[in-house]
């Protein structure tokens, strides 16, 4: 495997409302993300999955605890080693964020031109040889507002692994689309895995279609985390806000593909 | 319960909800500058850094300064043609109507060729800033290069403010001369005042102080509109009151409209006060 691991160790996030009142996100909570496994991060909304996964990117700070990506910490990081700790990610945004003022080819092309010595040429080789693994040859002239849903998350998961990243992340990477659609972007996720064994982090509210490429599941509650190492394990789970949550996204019981085989 | 504990107990609450809702406010107007003011050292040192994006940097010049050629034209022949005008009439009843050419052009030069010219700038080019930046925040597209370790400062701002340092001064210049230029027109042959002494005046009083004057105003205003107009639309997630989505980028543009204008005149008067 080649990703790498992420920890969270006593990491507390809250934040102010209008009221002044504080609303606790993350309670100093403690997990682990494993190395070049996938890891679905589920939970209610406004339960803080998108701000893990912003504490995770950097791009926003913990009141208290620490992260570290692949045993180094990474709180309070600045500058330059901000930088270099982003460039070990991919983030695949909710609405694909490709940028609206550029073509299909320049988007993808971005990462390579900013953050690599590659000639005009190599660039050229790279990115079209991506986007026809990804189904999108043809399409490479087109602007964002030119593609479907599907199409535009293709192109935004094409940008994000022209730089090979230790670590994916996913927000919500089927929200819009249709079921078949839905099954081709999971494939999709478990192909470029296996080829470049990055480690996968997935925030969904697709319960329980993602958990058939999860390994690891963790669940966001009122501040608190339930890890479970396996999606079945949920179901398994005495606590009521748990079984409350399986019965609502998954019915009574829930097997997984590879139970299923 | 006696009338005055009773009094004592209706007015607190109030004071306490005043001093509440002015501190908050308090709190809120200090980080915006604090956030503002980060902003702007982000934007100079975005200036430095490379690789310098050449394309944008002349698809920024195109923008703000070719595309504003017209609208600098017309509102400096306009200008230069009612203070032509207005100038005669007011000069013509201490019988100095010589005297025209040099009002006309000092009061282009020094005053209203440049703030005339950041008002223009900001209403065109400056709510474009604010509108662009404030989709792509709100659309993830900023955070997107963060998340790509591309900085957003030297890739989409820095170009904005270097574009407007070359752009502005010139079209003031550009204003100046047409503004000039109008005043002749309506002052010469409208209004028959002598060619000569529109000239002369002109060519006498104007010093080497004025033009700079006028010139540091323009460098100035350009740093303010690009500043204020990008930096809101940059921060339109995070400015208090703005909403949400499409409402926050229209009600975010239009506040830094109205903020750049405020500042472009504010600043006209502490620069004439401290240069002239």
């Amino acid at each position: 495997m080649n990703g790498t691991g992420i920890e969270f160790r006593g990491v507390g996030k809250a934040f102010l409302r209008d009221d002044g009142s504080r609303q606790v996100i993350l309670d100093r909570v403690d997990f682990s993300i494993p190395a070049g496994k996938t890891t679905v991060i589920a939970g209610g909304s406004g339960q803080g999955k998108s701000v893990t996964l912003k504490l995770i990117l950097g791009l926003m700070a913990a009141d208290s605890g620490r992260i570290l990506v692949g045993g180094s910490d990474t709180t309070g990081v600045r500058g330059r080693k901000l930088k270099e700790l982003r460039t070990r990610f991919g983030v695949l945004f909710q609405g694909a964020a490709l940028f609206d003022s550029m073509t299909v080819f320049e988007n993808v092309a971005l990462p390579l031109r900013e953050r690599t010595t590659k000639t005009e040429t190599e660039i050229k080789d790279q990115v079209l040889s991506s986007l026809e693994q990804l189904e999108l040859l043809g399409h490479e002239n087109k602007f964002p507002a030119q593609l479907s849903g599907g199409m535009k998350k293709r192109a935004g998961l094409a940008r994000a692994l022209q730089l090979k990243p230790e670590i994916m992340l996913f927000d919500e990477p089927t929200t819009g689309l249709d079921p078949v659609m839905t099954q081709e972007i999971y494939q999709l996720f478990a192909r470029t895995q296996e080829q470049i064994g990055y480690t996968s982090i997935i925030v969904s509210h697709d319960i329980p279609k993602v958990f058939n490429l999860a390994d690891q599941v963790i669940v966001l509650h009122n501040g608190e985390v339930d890890v479970f190492p396996s999606p079945e394990a949920i179901q398994w789970s005495e606590k009521p806000h748990i079984r409350k949550f399986v019965k609502t996204t998954m019915g009574e019981i829930y097997q997984s593909h590879l139970v299923e085989q | 319960m006696p009338p005055e504990t009773e009094n004592c107990s209706i007015i607190k609450p109030m004071q306490q909800n005043v001093i509440s809702r002015f501190g908050s406010t308090g709190l809120v107007v200090v980080t915006d500058l604090g956030r503002m003011g980060l902003y702007l050292l982000q934007m100079l040192q975005g200036c430095f850094r490379t690789p310098f994006r050449f394309s944008e940097f002349m698809r920024q010049l195109n923008f703000i300064g070719v595309g504003s050629l017209v609208v600098i034209f017309f509102t400096a022949a306009s200008t230069g043609m009612v203070l032509g005008l207005q100038g005669y009439y007011s000069l013509h009843k201490f019988g100095a109507e010589g005297m025209l050419g040099s009002a006309v052009s000092l009061t282009l030069i020094m005053e209203l060729g440049p703030v005339l010219t950041a008002l223009m700038v900001t209403g065109r080019a400056g709510s474009a800033m604010c509108a662009e930046l404030g989709i792509m925040r709100i659309s993830e597209q900023i955070d997107a290069l963060d998340c790509m370790a591309v900085d957003p400062f030297r890739y989409l701002i820095s170009p904005k403010l270097l574009a407007a340092l070359i752009s502005v001064p010139l079209l003031t210049v550009l204003f100046d001369v047409v503004g000039i230029a109008g005043g002749y027109v309506a002052g010469v042959y409208l209004m028959g005042v002598n060619p000569g002494s529109y000239l002369d005046g002109m060519q006498s009083s104007v010093t080497n102080h004025d033009i700079m004057l006028g010139t540091v105003k323009s460098f100035v205003f350009a740093v303010l509109i690009v500043w204020i107009c990008s930096g809101r639309g940059y921060f339109v997630h995070q400015i208090r009151g703005a909403g949400f989505g499409a409402r926050s980028v229209s009600k975010v543009t239009t506040q830094a409209v109205v903020l750049s204008s405020i500042s472009v005149l504010i600043f006209d008067y502490l620069l004439t006060a401290i240069l002239i």
